[in-house]
């Protein structure tokens, strides 16, 4: 009984994460046609519902009866796979990081964390480096040469990125002194954001976390101009959704890990006073509207982002991965190192 | 080899490397965003179209109508001058000879008995506007709409003539022409 109620709470949290994420990614398909439409002096989707609310519905429900097409040449269990792991990594992520403090309901503490693990940062490392397999199995599942040509890019990418991601991480992870994504965000407490002690490693973090999510303008694995559809060419129904679904999933996973790990996540500014006159459970709730309204600023950036720039050329990204970022967070990390020691 | 030049537009375009400014990207990006973020604010120039149809141009032309005069009756005499003139060939007609008792219906003695527009072959010229010496036949605002059977696409008099209660309305709004004078029905 004692260790169930122990447990309970954490449940209910997977299941409300589950959702929300659901939710968040299903409008944020909505919300990109209509910022794209404001972007593009339009109105955007407006039919479906009042303001078209109803639209991320009708796109499922068409998503759902469309017919399922397998290709006869593809492998067949990797082509279903493919999809299935890609939602699945990016529906795990969700799982360390830290969505508030820790509410004292019936004189329990219950964290709004899943699992406070102490290499969270690693996880989610580890959990996005496994989500480029669901790309890779499914670009190589379909046969065709756009999917592979999709794949191969994405993979190459996604593992180019990865590299100076990491070392904008190290160098913030130095001056935290913890992998743990909840003492992080415990040390971020008020206006102590990492964002003011590591701008370049965020602005690193920032630019990487585009290329990962094969947002524009790296969105070079998608390349309609060049690869008719990329990857998921060959898919259809509900599992090229799994596939754009998955895509803005981990936009939203990002938004989140950025604004925990360099915008202290549930942290806000004059949060003790909030709690001294509201209460604790207050001033944990005003904190989960404050993580996510710094998740949606950065949503709404990426789209602001992907309706500005157009898409590099193949040899740019490389050149930009390989040549700028990785120099300059290599940079970064040695500068950071000198300055802690320098000042501890 | 030295190829001489024929005109004297040509230009050199220079490339130049990229300076540290553009090769960082960031200052072009951050310019780039701030016009978007300006347009993301400007009135938006959506139409909602069903509900909402922007208005014609004066010189428009659209489906085919044939008129009625100030009594109601048809003012086509099937003189065949639109048909000659059409390019398109897109016009075919058969006279009739109008009997006591129709001059409600038709204001010459002569008049349509049948008159059919291929809408498929219409190019919507606009010659026979022009070659109708009885005021009869505009291109007037509607589209033609489209249609699944290329039969259907042959109107005859049934969705060409005007309705007596427009005509009723067009006179109302003192918009009828009399034979003779320059028309002015349709908005110049």
């Amino acid at each position: 009984m004692e260790t169930f109620l122990n447990l309970l709470p954490t449940l209910i949290l997977i299941l409300v994460v589950f959702g929300i994420t659901m939710v968040v990614a299903l409008y944020s398909t909505y919300a990109e046609r209509k910022v794209a439409a404001f972007f593009q002096d339009r109105i955007g989707p407006n039919r479906a519902g009042i303001f078209g609310f109803l639209q991320p519905l009708a796109d499922g429900v068409k998503m759902f009866t469309k017919e399922e097409i397998i290709p006869v040449d593809s492998n067949k269990f990797l082509f279903v796979l493919g999809p299935c792991i890609a939602m699945v990594c990016c529906l795990m992520t969700g799982v360390v990081i830290p969505w508030g403090g820790t509410l004292q309901i019936f004189g329990r503490n219950i964290s709004l964390q899943i699992a406070d693990i102490n290499i969270g940062i690693l996880y989610v490392f580890a959990v996005v480096s496994i989500g480029v397999y669901g790309i890779m199995i499914g670009g190589w599942a379909s046969n065709n040469k756009y999917s592979l040509m999709g794949a191969i890019r994405a993979s190459s990418q996604i593992i180019s990125y990865e590299l100076s991601m990491g070392m904008s991480i190290i160098a913030l992870v130095m001056l935290t002194g913890t992998l743990s994504m909840h003492e992080i965000v415990e040390q971020q407490h008020g206006w102590h954001w990492n964002i003011l002690t590591q701008p370049v490693g965020f602005l690193i973090f920032l630019i990487c976390a585009f290329a990962e999510t094969n947002r524009a303008p790296f969105d070079l694995p998608e390349c309609e101009t060049e690869l008719v559809g990329g990857y998921h060419t060959e898919y259809s129904s509900m599992k090229l959704g799994f596939y754009l679904f998955s895509e803005y999933i981990n936009m939203f996973i990002s938004s989140a890990v950025m604004a925990t790990l360099y915008f202290g996540g549930y942290n806000f500014p004059f949060m003790d006073a909030v709690e001294s006159s509201l209460g604790h459970n207050w001033m944990v709730l005003f904190g989960v509207v404050a993580l996510f309204a710094k998740i949606f600023f950065f949503i709404f950036f990426f789209m602001w982002v992907r309706w500005t720039l157009p898409r590099f050329r193949y040899d740019q990204l490389m050149n930009l991965g390989w040549k700028g970022l990785i120099p300059l967070a290599i940079a970064n990390v040695i500068v950071t190192a000198a300055l802690v020691i320098y000042f501890k | 080899m030295n190829i001489p030049q024929l005109t004297d537009r040509r230009k050199v375009i220079e490339q130049k490397p990229l300076s540290i400014a553009e090769s960082i990207y960031l200052p072009a990006i951050a310019k780039g965003m701030f016009i978007t973020l300006k347009h993301f604010f400007r009135k938006k120039t959506t139409i909602q179209y069903p509900e909402v149809v922007r208005p014609k141009a004066t010189v428009w032309r659209g489906q085919h109508i044939l008129k009625r005069d100030e009594n109601g009756a048809e003012r086509c005499t099937a003189c065949g001058l639109c048909a000659v003139a059409c390019p398109a060939e897109a016009i075919t007609m058969e006279a009739g000879e109008r009997k006591k008792g129709e001059e409600h219906l038709y204001r010459e003695e002569k008049y349509a008995a049948k008159y059919e527009i291929n809408m498929l072959r219409c190019i919507f010229c606009g010659l026979c506007e022009e070659a109708c010496p009885k005021e009869s036949i505009f291109l007037e605002e509607n589209l033609v709409p489209a249609d699944y059977n290329r039969a259907d696409f042959i109107y005859g008099k049934d969705k060409l003539v005007q309705t007596r209660e427009a005509a009723a309305k067009e006179i109302a709004a003192g918009g009828q022409i009399s034979i003779g004078k320059p028309h002015t029905a349709h908005a110049h």
